[in-house]
């Protein structure tokens, strides 16, 4: 089950952990991808917290919890290979990984119909 | 994820085919006639050449104990001839303000007067040590007063504080003053607002002081939203922070009542003088109920640009703030002047050794004794009628942001580019073959692809009519969808775009001397 | 006006052409009464006439090239070749803006590379930025980058920096997190000054920042004070006023820096009464994304050709907004192509051979000053810069010279005047100074302390 923030993020569950990433609307905003900064693995954060950033030649993001955990991995792979944001969104460049205090949070982000609504009303 | 800013391709697409325009052949040399291959200098020079003929020490006695550095350095020396060459071959792959027509938004690219770099070189200003006994600069204290009290007539405020080195080190000084000012009185505030079409240094400025930043917004007409920031208003505001005229090239037309909102508020009103080359002569900050601000030297009063500094950004401040203005200042007791360098308890503090940019304080000096104060409101008033000029002539075939008159820069977006597929980065670069620098793109924020243009009062008729002449063949060809010379663009200049992607990716900041070297 | 290319006639045409009738139309938006007031300053003037009026100022200062002079304190008198106020003179250099077009501002940009290179190999670090306002200004940057480096916040400023350097960090960190631990300056023990810094580090500190040579003009190893450092995960800030020593002196680098800023005025750059100066910046390899200030980088172009562009631009303010490591938007361009070119001049040889002879003029000073009566020299290790104790207040004594045209140094209590300071005296000597220059001073100087 994929869900989305507000902010452009895509949470993945799998058991009580979520993996999270940038979706592919963001990362063409963003142009090409040429530095991620990654939270330091066992740090805990609350929905909105600041937990990594994103950066292109022109902009840089911020990256937030979608919801309260701890981080759990990281995806080293960014660091040498940034462009991963941009060739893969939605698979191999994924940000992190994070177990929820509270997996039933799940339910108060949007589905990928939401989502897919929410961008078309930017455009 | 937020996004604060667009983005933009920063990878160069491959250039177009310009094998009409490419000779057959290529030199044995890597030159191309007048473009000259220049290597760095440690792919030029060695460890054993130098350029300067220094005595020779011979033997002594060293006394600088145990810690002599026997390593190679790795610094190559060239002989003056060829480092003579080698800089002028550097220089000509630049493009000035002495080559042509430089409408650089918010950025002012006015004539550097010569006369100005020959005042700063005299000896008696050029040639003397900050530290000197004070007796022994008298003349460079008369030049800081006499800078100062032009400055304060021009702003009709009582005071200025000369020592910021930059625009945005002023901006650093005038928000501590501002904070410091609130402290004395006991009254803890804790947000900034700034509008969302701000120059990126009023936030960042605003955070370094410990401030949050709070965003206001514009109005349709560009302006300030005044009922907004009266809604903002309230005791936990310090100040706001206004660009006057404003980063999109217009006067803030209810100035008065936003300086009244926010001293009904308690805060204070800092004005980003960016802009102070428009009204100076024509206006006065301390009229409109500023408290601080700050002035560059390079933009307004004509100081060079120098390819990025070095600058000067004195602040002027009001009653409620010039006793909190930094330390040193010059006093004048009788015909003697004399520095305060420390002692003062109320200022907030020292903001750099010494006493600031002096080269600078004589460039401006001999920028405004040239003027006049009749030449620097002509200088004013031709500065806004260029870009009005601009304005006028374009708005048919550009998409101007705004409705009409400007003030000193006017302001495009990209909506006559729509369905073209020419971005203003295109547009920006397709300038550059032209024989032009690119205006202002992106910024302000506030318009999509913005495109902001600033002929300044330097700017002939004759010159005005030219580069009109290219903007509007490029518009038009750009609208009829003849894109060929945008995709890639420049061509006509020594270097094709840059790829700016992997210079991020994998930053290489330095050359690898000792690797070289072994 | 001189500087003004529009006439009447074309002032008429571009009004009639933008719809309005008169210059004011355009400035309607100025509130009615305060436009056009009365500004009481004089009117425009020609060339001969400003020239005249500046000339007469300049004339009533002592320039240092004019007599025996041996002012320091950060900023050193040193020969400037004719070559590189040439070059920064060129209209491409002096007139052009940052390099934010790469395809037509390669020639500012291959010297920031160059730039960026010659101050690492001179520090001894790995990447240095393209420059900051002036060393002390840096110096507090470099604080404020530690905090940022290691998330800790107590900064320690050892009693060897200089005064106005101090004061400049305490003031721009007064609103920030970091937290300012200045040591009180010995200028009689420059041991016993970094004894006291190594001592204060604790597991909570940022950095500890040290001078050297210290503004006494001592000349200390730092590597104690870098292992000591580190053993707490602090940062080692090794700030250099005088970088001509670094001719001689071994690099901060080598002794352990994590961070080398200073005062490069001393290549390429005038005195020019306290400014523009050029800030020095240097780290290294895994802070870089913590520094501030432009960085030019090497890249390719689109037809393959190596060029250069300006790097990791969203650390800066103008991308980052309230989130930049720092709020500064210019560097020191021309103050950078003056040291580029001076150091192109110099090499490694000019600049070994300049550091020595300053060094060895300094030697000579220190014992024509030794020979006198009153005068008791305080260093045991220096550059090109001692500190004297003398019988009477300094302040007087400088005066005194000054007025019987010698430029004497730099009273200590100029710079620390809470401390009793009152009579020592920092003294330079550069490569400007001759023999004669000394015996001048050393007769004076007998004769204001007899």
């Amino acid at each position: 089950m994929t869900k989305y923030t507000e902010d452009h993020e895509w949470i993945e569950l799998d058991g009580d952990t979520v993996t999270v990433g940038i979706t592919d609307y963001a990362q063409k905003a963003l142009g090409d991808v040429v530095f991620v900064e990654l939270p330091e693995v066992s740090a805990s954060y609350s929905a909105g917290d600041e937990v990594a950033v994103v950066e292109s030649v022109k902009a840089a993001s911020e990256v937030y919890a979608p919801l309260d955990g701890e981080i759990v991995e990281i995806n080293d792979a960014l660091e040498g290979d940034p462009s991963l944001v941009n060739s893969a969104p939605s698979s191999d460049g994924w940000f992190f990984k994070m177990k929820l205090a509270n997996a039933d949070d799940m339910a108060g982000l949007m589905d990928e119909e939401a989502y897919n609504a929410h961008v078309a009303g930017l455009e | 994820m937020s996004m604060n800013s667009q983005g933009r391709p920063t990878m160069p697409t491959p250039s177009n085919d310009t094998s009409e325009m490419e000779p057959v052949f290529q030199s044995f040399s890597g030159h191309r006639g007048l473009r000259l291959a220049e290597p760095l200098i440690f792919e030029l020079g060695t460890c054993h050449t130098t350029g300067v003929d220094v005595e020779d020490a011979g033997d002594f006695e060293l006394s600088i104990g145990d810690v002599e550095r026997t390593a190679e350095i790795g610094c190559p020396g060239l002989s003056e001839p060829d480092a003579v060459r080698h800089f002028t071959r550097l220089s000509r792959r630049n493009y000035g303000i002495d080559m042509g027509v430089f409408p650089l938004g918010s950025c002012t690219m006015k004539h550097n007067p010569r006369l100005n770099e020959k005042m700063a070189r005299l000896p008696g200003f050029g040639d003397i040590h900050p530290l000197q006994p004070v007796s022994s600069v008298q003349g460079a204290l008369e030049l800081m007063d006499e800078l100062s009290h032009w400055i304060t007539t021009l702003t009709g405020m009582p005071a200025v504080a000369l020592s910021p080195k930059a625009g945005a080190h002023g901006e650093l000084c005038g928000v501590m003053a501002i904070r410091a000012a609130l402290e004395a009185r006991g009254d803890a505030r804790e947000v900034v607002l700034c509008p969302e079409s701000a120059h990126g240094t009023n936030p960042a400025t605003a955070a370094f002081c410990g401030y949050k930043v709070k965003s206001i917004p514009a109005q349709d007409n560009g302006r300030v939203d005044l009922q907004a920031l009266k809604e903002a208003l309230d005791d936990t505001v310090a100040a706001v922070m206004i660009t006057n005229p404003n980063t999109c090239g217009l006067f803030e037309s209810e100035i008065k009542e936003i300086a009244d909102a926010i001293h009904q508020a308690g805060a204070f009103f800092y004005c980003d003088g960016a802009n102070f080359n428009a009204i100076m002569g024509k206006a006065r900050p301390g009229d409109l109920g500023v408290d601080a601000m700050h002035l560059n030297l390079h933009k307004t009063f004509s100081t060079p640009h120098g390819g990025g500094g070095p600058g000067s950004g004195p602040v002027v401040f009001s009653e409620a703030l010039k006793d909190f203005a930094p330390m040193p200042y010059v006093v004048k007791e009788g015909d003697a002047f004399t520095l305060v360098e420390d002692g003062d308890t109320k200022s907030l503090g020292r903001l750099t050794a010494y006493h600031g940019q002096m080269g600078m304080y004589v460039r401006a000096l001999s920028y405004m004794l040239s003027h006049g104060a009749d030449g620097i409101k002509q200088a004013a008033e031709d500065a806004v009628l260029n870009a009005n000029y601009v304005l006028a002539s374009l708005s048919d075939v550009m998409s101007a942001s705004f409705e009409g008159p400007c003030m000193h820069e006017a302001l495009f977006d990209d909506r006559f580019l729509k369905d073209t597929g020419v971005t203003t980065l295109d547009f920006a670069k397709a300038m550059i073959d032209e024989g032009y620098h690119p205006m202002t793109m992106y910024f302000p924020l506030v318009v999509h692809g913005a495109m902001l243009v600033e002929p300044t009062e330097t700017e002939s008729k004759y010159n005005m009519d030219q580069f009109i002449r290219s903007m509007r063949g490029l518009a038009e060809e750009a609208r009829e969808g003849k894109v060929a010379r945008f995709e890639g663009a420049p061509y006509f200049a020594p270097w094709k775009r840059l790829d700016e992607t992997q210079a991020a990716r994998q930053p290489v900041l330095r050359h690898p001397v000792a690797e070289a070297a072994e | 006006m001189r500087y003004l290319p529009l006439t009447n006639d074309d002032r008429q045409a571009m009004l009639a052409k933008i719809g309005v009738r008169h210059i004011d139309d355009l400035f309607r938006d100025v509130p009615k009464g305060d436009l056009n007031p009365e500004i009481d300053l004089p009117r425009h003037q020609s060339e001969m006439s400003v020239e005249r009026q500046l000339s007469r100022m300049a004339a009533k200062n002592i320039s240092a090239g004019s007599v025996p002079f041996f002012v320091g304190a950060g900023a050193y008198k040193h020969h400037v070749p004719a070559t590189v106020d040439h070059m920064i003179q060129r209209g491409e250099f002096l007139t052009a803006y940052t390099p934010y077009q790469p395809e037509i501002a390669q020639g500012t940009l291959q010297y920031l590379f160059e730039f960026q290179t010659l101050v690492a190999q001179l520090t001894g670090m790995d990447v240095a930025n393209a420059s900051m306002y002036d060393g002390s200004t840096a110096t507090a940057e470099a604080v404020m980058m530690a905090r940022r480096a290691t998330r800790k916040k107590r900064a320690i400023m050892a009693g060897s920096l200089h005064a106005h350097y101090k004061a400049v960090v305490e003031t721009t960190t007064q609103f920030t997190d970091d937290e300012i631990v200045s040591l009180s300056s010995s200028p009689t023990d420059p041991e016993a000054e970094l004894q006291a810094a190594i001592d204060a580090i604790d597991d909570t500190t940022s950095c500890v920042v040290v001078q050297n040579p210290g503004v006494n003009g001592s000349v200390l190893d730092l590597t104690r004070v870098a292992e000591a450092a580190h053993a707490h995960k602090a940062l080692l800030i090794v700030v250099v006023t005088e970088v001509v020593s670094l001719g001689l002196i071994k690099s901060p680098g080598e002794m352990g820096a994590d961070i080398v800023v200073g005062e490069g005025q001393s290549i390429g750059n005038g005195l020019n009464f306290g400014g523009p100066y050029l800030g020095l910046f240097a780290t290294n390899q895994k802070y870089v994304r913590q520094m501030p200030g432009r960085l030019c980088g090497k890249t390719i172009d689109a037809d393959g050709n190596e060029g250069f562009v300006l790097t990791l631009s969203t650390r800066e303010q103008h991308i980052r907004r309230e989130k930049a490591t720092s709020n500064i938007c210019t560097n020191s361009g021309l103050c950078s192509l003056a040291f580029t070119v001076h150091m192109s001049l110099l090499g490694e040889k000019g600049l070994r051979q300049l550091a020595l002879v300053n060094h060895k003029r300094t030697c000579e000073l220190r014992d024509a000053l030794n020979s006198i009566d009153g005068v008791e020299v305080l260093n045991n290790t220096f550059f090109n810069e001692i500190t004297v104790r003398l019988s009477r207040p300094a302040a007087a004594v400088v005066d005194t010279l000054a007025a019987d045209g010698v430029l004497a140094g730099v009273p200590m209590s100029r710079l620390y005047p809470d401390d009793k300071v009152d009579d020592l005296l920092i003294l330079a000597a550069t490569e400007t100074v001759t023999s004669d220059d000394i015996s001048t001073l050393a007769a004076k100087l007998k004769e204001a302390l007899s």
